[in-house]
This record gives structure tokens, C-alpha cells and sequence, in this order.
């Protein structure tokens, strides 16, 4: 089987052609064959994917199936699994077993998905590279010597590679979409609240969200139907109807009205990034789009907002994780402040601990003003911008990244230039929007080939239009059927 | 040197929600540690709250009870601390915008006057487990139950003038949180909790001196024993020519006096943030008017009402009214005896009597408001006297009967039969020729011995005024 995206799969399934059993007993030996070198996978279940398999062929059988019955998929180390490992990639949770299911794993366990194991991540989520895992970084499968990027660079060199039909992720400033873009897969996160965050480890609860890493914008439109929608467990959800997002995935995009920021064309974006945008925009046009430039004139301050909001949130979130009850804890502490400081100090890695000082820093008497209000209020002006231009507009393309994947220990000494590599998503989580990023090149100046993702950002719980536009991108060309050789 | 004190009142009062503030686990108290903290109150990663909406319409509740101003928009924030008994490492509480606003509360003194103590807000948030540092060996234990049990946070204005004012005050909100049935305000238990911020100044002077808060005092009498303390140490002190320090104290009840708790360098910066994981809460017109409409008759127009309905005096609709529990027993009585001023004696004396005496709440008396009602009811249609009636009071204290079982089975019945009393009083005159003649020679003083010797002989149930009337004619002879 070449073509290996969820809907191909499921139509086998459906025919007989395969069963979820044979199914994964392939992807599992396939991740017995290549893990040791991409690194993607942090937990194999095993035994738990051939139990799965088994009970969704039966499912099969008896007529009880969805088109994710007996699907192989992996999940993000970020979100809770009952009886299985759950680390976040941070030796402070490394003997972690987490007592339920996220809300996201509970509702693909339900439509019969079959779970191959959990990815690797940056720790807590905190990277853009996957280098500051605990477990060690992700090779990108186009080239083993560059990052997959992150934070969920496990879920996306996985697909990428096809050691799973489809991941979960999670993208709090670009986690989804860049690792998806220099994977050459498709990343989509939804709108904020669209999407159950119960059980899925907080890093900046104000801008995390779940959201699938696939093969295509029709494999997104399948696992969106299943894991969307309000959760009582989950205040910040959404009450707003869902849709079928398959049922307008073939609908026409004539008259489709595309924005470019002109901010996203400016200085720092790299040659062959831009030469694929505008590529992207004349296959648009020939489907009976129009173009336009729009202005995001606030989108510079996102990552400066973004590095204060996201480790304030953090620098809370995180305190939990102290030694007490579960997790990492010291040896022979000798009294409460030696085991807060020795467990953490040595639970947390480097990355994570900057952010948490970062945050502490924000929060603090004195600078909460000047640094965390002021956050807020650049966070109100980019939601602003954004709904200008959707007065006007009905997407905004854009690219994902500036460039495509960097070396492995490239940016490891300067985080600032690290943190600038999410200039073009991190204002879409500011804004709570959903955004896509879909391949749409290979760039070839760097010996080997490397894709090239743009992103296509919605209005808010504009995810079906969103999909809709992505997959008629992908009926045209054929950059996300490229796969590194593996 | 004349000095003033000034005191303001952080009262915390555990809301009596089933479940927890942001989660499902019970509220029960008293059991076995850990058994009431599910993945939320353990803090495991993941978890996320949701709020209990019966806590918010007990808060709201309170702040229409008092006439404040309800927040139509409140908002959650996190208070930032680290501490093995608070498992997220911050407690989610109310800043900015506390869901009561603004109010005030009139007391009442003993010597009668009222005055009016402003209250700056009550907030809703959530309490901490309890750490146990016994019987682990040099370790600590740490019981979960109580984390996420939500509580109101009342905040006075420093407007309290001495501890008396500052116990009357909590008396008031112990009232009305127990008639709102918003908490049973056990302090004992902890479910009513004080801190008091207490200064002193020159009397007159304008300035507020430098504060100390004393934690945690658990009864009303230790309320007004840590003030005067505090107060009487400060004074000292400032008379000594010393200053006070900013600090928070210790009342130790057994001892008498309030102690530095450590001491911290560095004041605690909690860094407070709007809690992400909760939106903020907006209260909508039809929330508050359906919260009205469950207010119960508050204290003081209960107290009115019980002078103008019953024709009761002050002091005893004040002591009647005082708990809606105490309230509603005296009425049930009145309902079944029909009469109002014996009702009110009988409760707010001989059963507060024996209720004090037993340490019991109203709620548990021994004796229910139907019988207290039958008793009195005999007294009205003057089958018993009111001195009968004690003995049958006593009676019913020892059994359940009625108190018509107890007057039939010990033939405490009046006599009322004008046959039988002139009998009676016949014997009582043949028996006694030498008080006869006392009597009949002007020695008024002697008639009252023949009211004893009747009633000694009837076993106290004559009905005295027949008794009384037939007396006095017969010694006329």
C-alpha cells in the first residue's frame, strides 16, 4: 500500500483488503525497524495496539465501526493515558502513569483507534526543535542531521516517516503546524476551546490546543470529527455546534477570498519559502480565488507577548510538579525546601526552567504591569488585526516557518533566534484562531530534499471552511504525498 | 494615654456544598485522610476545574442577604505558594473582581446601641488540605480531604473599635450564614474561621498605626481574647517606647497570648494571575432574582416581626430570633399551644437552661416542640400548673412521653372541682385551730401557710386561685 493517509486506509479496511490486526502488526514492525534512528517514539504499546486491533476488527465485523475504527495512531507524550506511561519528555514525570484518559485519547479510543504509542516532544512542550527532550531529540526522517522541529516534532517525524497512520499534538505557539512544515506533513490546530484540554499536560492553558498531524487535510477533517466538541470537564471548551468537516471538503473555492500579510512577506522570510507561497497562491487563483494583501500591523509583537504570556501560565502550571505526591523526587531530601528545590532542579531541564524563571519574573510585584498586563493588552491588538482582516477576507496564507529545518544543536545557544522561528504561528494561538499548515514544496539547496509548509489561518471556528480550502490544495498538487525515504 | 483599638475581620466560612469548588469530590468531614480527593484535588497533571455552581448561588446568596453589590462579572485568579498541603502549588481565589461587592452589617451591642461596620467584599475560594506532623516518624502526612472545600472569604473594613464589637460582629455573620444554611458555621470544626488585623492608635487620632494579623482563631471567645491580648501587647510595647512590627501572629488559646509565627525576610510576593483554565463568571438579572427568591426571612425582620406578631419584648424576640433554628422551634411551639408569652419563658428560659447545660444546639434537644407545645398547651387550659408544669418538664427530659402521658400516668392533674377543694380546705382548717385563730385576730402573714398546707396535701395540684378564693371565705368562718 503507497497510499497510507487514514482515508485509504479505512477504505481498506472497510473492503477487507487488511485488517486492523495485519495493519498493526506492520506499523509496530516498522517501528521496530526505524525508531532507534528518528527517535519519535518515547512509549511502544505494543500489546495494548494488538488488543485494539483486535477488538476493532471485531467491531468491523459486528458492523459498529466509524472510518477510525482499527486505525493505527500515536499520541503525544503531553496527553494522559490510562496505564501507560506519560512523561511530557521530562525526567520529572519519567515514571509517570497517568490514572485516566485525556478527553482527546478517550474519544479516539471510542471510535476504535488503535494506539501504536506515545511521541517524543520537546519537555513539557517547551521548544520548537524537540532538542530538549529528556529522551533525547527527533531526527527529522527528510534528513537525520536536522530537527523535526517541535514541540511535537515526535507526532510529526512519525507520520512523516509512517511509523502511524495519524498523530495527536498539541500547539500553544506553532507546535503542531512547524514541526508539521518541516516534516512535509499536514499540522492542523483548531480554534481555542474547540477541543477538550482534560488530561492533555498544561503548558500555557490560555493557548494550548489539541489538534491532529496527518497525512492530509482529509485526514485532519476525519480525526476532527471525532475529537471536537464541548467537554463538561473542561470549562474552557466551546459550546458551538460542530460540524462534519468531510461534508465540505469538495466544496468550490470560487470567489474564496485569500489575504497575504504583507508583515509575513517582509525581511527574515527565506527565498525558497516565499517561491513555494507564491506558487501556492497561483494554484489558489486557478481555482477561482482572489488575492489580496492584508496588514497584521501588530503581528512583531507576538513573540515578545507570546514569551511572556506562555511562561507566566507556565511558571503555575508547572508547580505542581514538586515532589510530593507523584512524579520526580530527590534522594534523601533533608527537609521541605531541599526536596522542592533538589526535585525540581533536578526533574526540570534547562529550557523548562528558563521559562518558569521567566514567568516567576512576569508575575512578580512590580513588573506584573509592565510585563504581564501589557502582554495582554499586544494580545487583544493581534486578535484586533486579525479581525480586520477577516472583515475583508475569508483565509490568510501565509508561510509556516521562516525557513525549513534547521541542524540538530544549530540554534541550542541562542533561544531568542529559536524563538523567532515561530513569528508566523504564534500570533494565530494569541488570537485563538485555527490555523493549518499544509506542505507545498522541497526546498533543494541543502543536499537533500526538505519540505516547505505554508499555513492558512481561519476566522474563529472557521475549521471547516479552513479544511475545506487546504484539501482543494491538495486535489491539485501532490507535495503531501512526498515522503523522505526511510 | 487613652488608645483606641482598630480591628478588621478576615472571616472564612466553608460553604456546605456536597462537592468540592472545583471538582466532585465530598465535603464530608471526618474521614479517613485521602478518601475525598479524586485526580483533581491530587493536582494530577492534566486535571482541570470546573465550578460547582451550588457554591456560587450560596456566595451570591450571602451578598444579597447583606445588600451588597453583586459582582456581574467575577473573576478567578491564582495565588501563587508553595506548600506540600496545597497540591497545585497555587490556590485559586478572587483578586480583583470578588463575586460580592461592597456592603455593610449594623450590630448590635450589649448595652442595646447598634453601629454599622462596613464589609469591603467576600470572595469565593478554595481551601488547602491539612499537613500531619505526627506519627510519621520525623516525616509529614498530608490529608487531602479538605483541598477544594469552598469557602467565602468576608473582608470588614478596619472599623471595629474593640473585641466586644468584633465578637458581635462574627455573632451577626454566624447568624446570618446559618440562617442562609450557606454553612454551619461549626468553629470548632472549622467550617467558621477568623483572622482579626488589629492596631491601636491615640484615641483621636486620624492615622491607622501599624497592624498585625492573628490566624486562625477557632471560637468566639478566643476572638475576643486574642484582641484584647494583642491590643494590651501593643500598647506595652508602644509605651515602652518600641514599635510594632508588621507580622502575622498565632493565637495559642492555651496560654492566653499571641506569638511571632516565623518570620519571613522577604514579604510573600503570591503573584497573582486570572486563573486560564476558568472563564470569567458572569451573573445574569435572572440568576440574582432566582437566588432572591430563595432568601429566607432574615434575622432582623424575623426579630421585628416576632414583636409586632407575638407581642414579644425586644430583648426576648432578639434572643428568639437569634438562629433560625431556635426561631422556628419557638414558632412550631406557639403554633401548637397558642400562646406566645408562655412559648417564649419556656424556650428562651427553661429549655435554653437545659441546653446550655447539655452543650446541644436547638436541633438536638431533647425535648421537640410538639411536646414543649403540649406541655404548655396544659398550662393554658390550666390542667397543670406552672409548677406542675415544671415537674412534668423534668419528667419529659427522662423519657419521650407527651406530657398528657406524663400528667395521666403520675396523676399530676389539677383539681378543679369545687367540691374537692372545699374539702380539702375543710381538713386543712379543722387541722389547724391555733393559725385559725392567728388568722381570724388579724395575722394576715398566716394565710400563706394554709396555702401550703393545702397544696402539701393535694400534691401541688389544686388549682390555686379556686384554692385561693375558698380559702379566704372559709377563714372567715
Amino acid at each position: 500500500m503507497s497510499d497510507r493517509t487514514v482515508a485509504a486506509l479505512s477504505r481498506s479496511l472497510a473492503l477487507g483488503k487488511v485488517s486492523s490486526v495485519e495493519l498493526t502488526r506492520d506499523y509496530l514492525d516498522r517501528i521496530a525497524r526505524h525508531n532507534s534512528v528518528y527517535n519519535a517514539y518515547i512509549t511502544v504499546t505494543e500489546e495494548l495496539a494488538l488488543a485494539q486491533a483486535a477488538e476493532a476488527d471485531a467491531r468491523r465485523a459486528r458492523g459498529e465501526h466509524g472510518p477510525l475504527t482499527g486505525v493505527p495512531i500515536a499520541h503525544k507524550d503531553i496527553f494522559c493515558t490510562r496505564d501507560v506511561l506519560t512523561t511530557c519528555a521530562s525526567k520529572m514525570l519519567g515514571n509517570f502513569v497517568s490514572p485516566y484518559d485525556a478527553t482527546v485519547v478517550e474519544r479516539l479510543n471510542a471510535a476504535g483507534t488503535v494506539t501504536l504509542g506515545k511521541t517524543n516532544m520537546d519537555e513539557f512542550a517547551m521548544g520548537s526543535s524537540n532538542e530538549t527532550s529528556f529522551f533525547g531529540a527527533v531526527r527529522n526522517p527528510w534528513d537525520t542531521e536536522r530537527v523535526p522541529g517541535g514541540s511535537s516534532g515526535g507526532s510529526a517525524a512519525a507520520v512523516a516517516a509512517d511509523l502511524c497512520a495519524i498523530a495527536t499534538g498539541t500547539d500553544t505557539g506553532g507546535s503542531i503546524r512547524q514541526p508539521a512544515a518541516f516534516c512535509g506533513v499536514t499540522g492542523f490546530k483548531p480554534s481555542y476551546g474547540r477541543i477538550s484540554r482534560w488530561g492533555m499536560i498544561a503548558f500555557a492553558s490560555s493557548l494550548d490546543q489539541a489538534g491532529p498531524i496527518c497525512k492530509s487535510a482529509e485526514d485532519a477533517a476525519l480525526m476532527m470529527n471525532v475529537i471536537a466538541g464541548p467537554d463538561p470537564k473542561d470549562s474552557t471548551s466551546v459550546d458551538a455546534p460542530v460540524p462534519d468537516y468531510t461534508a465540505t471538503l469538495n466544496d468550490s473555492l470560487k470567489g474564496l477570498r485569500i489575504g497575504v500579510p504583507r508583515q509575513h512577506l517582509a525581511e527574515g522570510l527565506g527565498k525558497e519559502v516565499e517561491q513555494a507561497l507564491q506558487d501556492a497562491l497561483k494554484v489558489f487563483e486557478s481555482l477561482g480565488a482572489t488575492v489580496k494583501e492584508i496588514d497584521l500591523p501588530n503581528n512583531h509583537l507576538s513573540v515578545s507577548a507570546y514569551y511572556v504570556v506562555a511562561p507566566a501560565e507556565a511558571s503555575a502550571n508547572l508547580s505542581r510538579f514538586d515532589g510530593v505526591r507523584y512524579g520526580y523526587r530527590c534522594e534523601n531530601p533533608v527537609n521541605l525546601e531541599d526536596m522542592y528545590m533538589r526535585s525540581r532542579g533536578e526533574g526540570f531541564g534547562a529550557e523548562v526552567k528558563r521559562r518558569i524563571l521567566v514567568g516567576t519574573y512576569a508575575l512578580s510585584a512590580g513588573y506584573y504591569d509592565a510585563y504581564y498586563l501589557k502582554a495582554q493588552r499586544i494580545r487583544r491588538l493581534i486578535k484586533q488585526d486579525f479581525d480586520k482582516a477577516f472583515a475583508e477576507v475569508d483565509v490568510i496564507l501565509g508561510p509556516t516557518t521562516p525557513h525549513t529545518a534547521f541542524k540538530i544543536g544549530e540554534k541550542n545557544d541562542d533561544p531568542v533566534t529559536m524563538y523567532l522561528e515561530d513569528i508566523y504561528t504564534i500570533g494565530v494561538n494569541l488570537a485563538g484562531l485555527p490555523g493549518i499548515s499544509i506542505p507545498a514544496g522541497l526546498s533543494s539547496t541543502s543536499g537533500k530534499p526538505l519540505p516547505i509548509g505554508i499555513q492558512l489561518v481561519g476566522s474563529d471556528f472557521g475549521e471547516a471552511r479552513l479544511l475545506n480550502v487546504a484539501h482543494q490544495f491538495q486535489q491539485h498538487t501532490d507535495w503531501h504525498l512526498q515522503r523522505p525515504e526511510v | 494615654m487613652v488608645w483606641e483599638t482598630v480591628i478588621g475581620l478576615e472571616v472564612h466560612v466553608q460553604l456546605a456544598t456536597k462537592s468540592k469548588l472545583f471538582s466532585g469530590s465530598s465535603t464530608t468531614f471526618g474521614a479517613a485522610p485521602n478518601t475525598q480527593a479524586n485526580i483533581f484535588d491530587l493536582a494530577m497533571p492534566g486535571t482541570l476545574p470546573v465550578l460547582n455552581a451550588e457554591a456560587l448561588r450560596m456566595a451570591v446568596k450571602f451578598g444579597l442577604a447583606i445588600d451588597a453589590e453583586i459582582g456581574r462579572r467575577s473573576v478567578f485568579d491564582r495565588k501563587n505558594y508553595f506548600y506540600p498541603d496545597l497540591p497545585k502549588g497555587y490556590q485559586v481565589s478572587q483578586l480583583e473582581f470578588p463575586t460580592v461587592g461592597k456592603s455593610q452589617l449594623e450590630i448590635t451591642l450589649e448595652d442595646g446601641s447598634t453601629r454599622t461596620i462596613g464589609i469591603t467584599r467576600a470572595h469565593m475560594e478554595e481551601d488547602a488540605g491539612k499537613s500531619l506532623h505526627e506519627d510519621f516518624q520525623g516525616q509529614s502526612g498530608i490529608d487531602l480531604n479538605r483541598a477544594g472545600t469552598p469557602l467565602l472569604e468576608i473582608v470588614s473594613e478596619p472599623e471595629l473599635r474593640n473585641a466586644k464589637e468584633a465578637v458581635a460582629y462574627l455573632k451577626k455573620l454566624h447568624s446570618i450564614i446559618r440562617y442562609l444554611g450557606i454553612s454551619d458555621g461549626n468553629m470548632a470544626q472549622g467550617s467558621m474561621r477568623c483572622d482579626a488585623n488589629v492596631s491601636v492608635r491615640k484615641k483621636g487620632a486620624t492615622e491607622f498605626g501599624t497592624r498585625t494579623e492573628i490566624k486562625n482563631i477557632n471560637s468566639f471567645r478566643f476572638v475576643e481574647k486574642a484582641i484584647l491580648h494583642e491590643a494590651q501587647r501593643q500598647i506595652d510595647l508602644i509605651e515602652d517606647g518600641g514599635r510594632v512590627v508588621q507580622e502575622t501572629r498565632l493565637y495559642d488559646s492555651d496560654r492566653d497570648e499571641t506569638r511571632s509565627m516565623r518570620s519571613k525576610e522577604v514579604a510573600n510576593d503570591y503573584r497573582y494571575f486570572p486563573e486560564p483554565d476558568l472563564l470569567p463568571v458572569v451573573i445574569d438579572e435572572a440568576f440574582i432574582e432566582a437566588v432572591r427568591q430563595e432568601l429566607p426571612e432574615l434575622p432582623g425582620a424575623k426579630c421585628a416581626r416576632f414583636v409586632a406578631q407575638y407581642a414579644l419584648s425586644d430583648y426576648d424576640a432578639g434572643v428568639l430570633s437569634s438562629t433560625r433554628a431556635l426561631a422556628d422551634y419557638f414558632e412550631q411551639v406557639v403554633a401548637i399551644c397558642g400562646d406566645a408569652k408562655l412559648s417564649a419563658n419556656w424556650v428562651s428560659v427553661d429549655l435554653q437552661a437545659v441546653l446550655n447545660k447539655q452543650d446541644l444546639e436547638v436541633e438536638e434537644s431533647p425535648i421537640s416542640a410538639e411536646r414543649l407545645g403540649g406541655l404548655i398547651a396544659r398550662i393554658k387550659d390550666q390542667t397543670i400548673s406552672s409548677k406542675i408544669a415544671k415537674t412534668v418538664f423534668e419528667a419529659m427530659l427522662e423519657s419521650d412521653h407527651s406530657a398528657d402521658e406524663i400528667i395521666e400516668s403520675q396523676g399530676l392533674k389539677q383539681v378543679t372541682d369545687t367540691g374537692a377543694i372545699e374539702k380539702l380546705v375543710d381538713e386543712v382548717i379543722a387541722a389547724n385551730p391555733e393559725q385559725v385563730e392567728q388568722y381570724r385576730a388579724g395575722k394576715e402573714k398566716v394565710f400563706a401557710f394554709f396555702i401550703g398546707q393545702a397544696m402539701k396535701v393535694s400534691r401541688g395540684k389544686a388549682n390555686p386561685a379556686q384554692l385561693n378564693e375558698l380559702l379566704r371565705e372559709k377563714l372567715k368562718g
